[in-house]
């Protein structure tokens, strides 16, 4: 990648079956050093070889940020997904070495916050999971309202609990419990920042009603990686290296323009970060936006793309890569 | 005071002076025979041994006496540092890379022994030796941003990152060339660059901010800013215009090789790990007029500089009055030659 910093090597020093279907994965230095302290909510890129196809998944940390002997990851098993996940469960053992990104914080506590109130919804815990260590040893007062499937699937909830108090609710689907959102956000005291981690829907539901309540925007913080959707192949021309590639079905295309060896910026691939934004040249055809990063306006200006969610479906397509 | 550091002074008597390594070493900004304003920002990388880039910090002959002319500013305006309260985490986050990178890269004069939370930090230029436990601001004398920037040369201002933008709300600025941190606290990256002429309409800070923002731990870049300053004042602040604004009419063509100095700041941009705030140290070098033009190719490329700016930088600048007495100083060491395309000597 073009920006950046040196990518970190590591072995995998554990692996735990947390419930049916994630697995928690801790990393450590191969050179026996310390990791880069990290902030709450930050994320490491961790780069796979799946027979021979390149695969570059960000996961939130969820380990405590003081501990700087190793880095912890959850992943949920995605059996629809592109097989990132898959790899890491299936293939991915303690001893493994492995490549990672160092972290990027692109769900940043706001500092400036009188109380944190988070929303959580089954995987989406991880970012809280460190962002609840940093906070409560600095005394910062949170409050985590986390929702799952089933007790079963409501990973670490128990172990917040314990931890944590009534600072830390549990929902769950099968009971028939929910969150009682509207009288959530009537009742938080002034300087409350309000964030959200989990499926779509569940951020589409907290950032209405936060909305709705009154909320101001830049107390209302959420974090969504967007796997990149299959879809179509299609050729894209690479006007600045001279060269055109297929993307494939299951690739995306800046997996793509880098498989053609193509040094192209990111950071998140999860189209949030704006890292990777691409000019279009020339498009006749579709472009087919994935992404958070665009305006609704530049997304049908259509000068602009992000490569690694957004795909292409028309005659021909040539980019300033 | 060790022979590696020089006893001077940044005010009254301007004892201040730059040995020949510190010429040899001093970090010329200009890469061509014009200027103009760009997004002019590069890898901060480890550069040549014995360069101001050898280091992520820079400590030189000057550190002493930069430290005990910052003591003095603070004690005169203790607003020249400031933190607004959510900052403190960036603070300690400042402290713990500079000892660090001070321990490590200049092990003669500073150490650093942890055990836990317990650390324990050695200053040996300054006489300071303190026992505190990390992230505890009660077991220090300041706040950590200011207990270390007390021991760092440079000014230092900490952003915080929020709404895709950059707030500048903690500071030690006391060596800067004639802006405010007690004006500009509290203010986002547009604002706090409102004044400066031309770069707007190039687009130079909405590309400077896109690319900031996304900023990585681990890598940091640098650019270099520059001004002209008459004596070697470290503190040209507003607050203290009176005392220095006036000196700029007392120039006269026979003082301008002793009086007039360049000044260049190394400027860098660092992500700061716990916080996800950024540092934003800002390293101010002083050289003489008739230091300078030791270098031959430096004396023919600033006459040209000078000759060529648009007006609207040289009021900005704050030179506009004695441009004209500068460059023809420095026209007599300008004997039309080519210069070399790039920072190394010719």
């Amino acid at each position: 990648m073009s920006v950046g910093a040196p990518k970190i090597p590591v072995r995998v020093a554990q692996v735990v079956q947390v419930n049916d279907l994630i697995k928690r994965f801790r990393f450590v230095r191969r050179d026996g050093g310390v990791m880069p302290s990290f902030s709450g909510g930050a994320h490491v890129v961790v780069e796979m070889d799946i027979q021979g196809v390149r695969r570059l998944n960000p996961y939130s940390l969820m380990s405590d940020p003081a501990d700087r002997t190793g880095y912890e990851i959850s992943v949920r098993r995605d059996d629809a997904g592109r097989g990132g996940s898959l790899h890491l469960h299936n293939a991915v053992v303690v001893g493994d070495d492995m490549m990672i990104s160092p972290p990027v914080n692109l769900f940043a506590l706001d500092l400036r916050a009188r109380k944190h109130l988070m929303i959580a919804g089954g995987i989406g815990i991880t970012p809280y999971l460190a962002q609840m260590a940093q906070l409560s040893s600095q005394r910062g007062t949170f409050e985590l309202h986390y929702a799952a499937r089933n007790a079963g699937l409501c990973a670490y909830g128990s172990d917040l609990v314990a931890r944590y108090g009534r600072a830390a609710r549990l929902y769950f689907d099968d009971l028939g419990q929910s969150m009682d959102l509207p009288r959530l956000l009537a009742n938080q005291p002034l300087g409350t920042h309000l964030y959200v981690c989990g499926p779509k829907p569940m951020i589409a539901w907290v950032l209405g009603a936060a909305r709705a309540a009154g909320w101001p925007d830049g107390a209302v913080h959420s974090e969504e990686f967007l796997a990149p959707p299959p879809g179509k192949v299609f050729n894209v021309t690479l006007a600045a290296s001279g060269k055109t590639v297929s993307v494939g079905t299951h690739q995306s295309l800046l997996e793509a323009i880098e498989a053609a060896g193509v040094d192209a910026p990111y950071l998140c691939r999860g189209g949030a970060c704006g890292e990777c934004e691409t000019r279009v040249l020339a498009c006749d055809g579709r472009l087919m936006h994935n992404d958070h990063w665009l305006t609704d306006a530049q997304k049908a200006a259509g000068v602009s793309m992000m490569p690694c969610v957004s795909r292409f479906e028309g005659a021909s397509l040539v980019l300033d890569r | 005071m060790g022979k590696e550091f020089n006893d001077e002074t940044f005010r009254g008597d301007f004892t201040f002076r730059n040995s020949p390594t510190a010429i040899a070493r001093f970090p010329f900004p200009f890469p061509e025979d014009s200027y103009m304003y760009s997004v002019n920002m590069e890898p901060h990388v480890a550069g040549a041994t014995g360069s101001v880039f050898q280091h992520m910090f820079d400590v030189d002959e000057h550190y002493v006496s930069e430290m005990r002319d910052r003591a003095m500013v603070l004690r005169d305006d203790p607003l020249r540092c400031q933190s607004l309260p959510h900052m403190e985490l960036a603070g300690w986050d400042l402290l713990e890379l500079i000892m660090e990178n001070f321990a490590r890269d200049y092990p003669q004069w500073f150490s650093l022994t942890r055990d836990g939370d317990r650390w324990h930090w050695i200053n040996r230029p300054l006489g300071i030796d303190q026992t505190f436990t990390f992230l505890d601001t009660s077991t220090l004398p300041y706040g950590p941003m200011e207990y270390i920037t007390r021991q760092a040369q440079g000014d230092f201002t900490l952003q915080d990152q929020r709404d895709n933008d950059l707030w500048m709300e903690a500071g030690m600025v006391t060596t800067q060339a004639d802006w405010s941190l007690d004006f500009d606290i509290g203010m986002r990256f547009h604002e706090w660059h409102a004044p400066v002429p031309m770069a707007h309409e190039m687009g130079v800070f909405d590309r400077a901010l896109k690319f900031l923002l996304n900023l990585q731990l681990g890598a940091p870049v640098r650019r270099f800013n520059w001004t002209l300053t008459v004596d070697p004042l470290l503190d040209t602040s507003p607050e203290t215009y009176p005392v220095w604004g006036p000196t700029r009419a007392s120039l006269t063509p026979d003082t301008v090789g002793a009086r007039m100095h360049l000044r260049v700041e190394l400027q860098t941009l660092i992500r700061l790990p716990r916080s996800n705030a950024m540092v934003f140290p800002i390293r101010c070098y002083l050289i003489r007029f008739d230091e300078l033009i030791t270098v031959p190719k430096w004396g023919r490329r600033l006459h040209r500089v000078l000759r060529d700016i648009p007006d609207a930088l040289a009021v900005y600048k704050g030179f506009a009055r004695n441009r004209d007495m500068m460059v023809h100083y420095l026209q007599q060491v300008d004997d039309g030659a080519a210069t070399s395309s790039g920072f190394a000597k010719d």
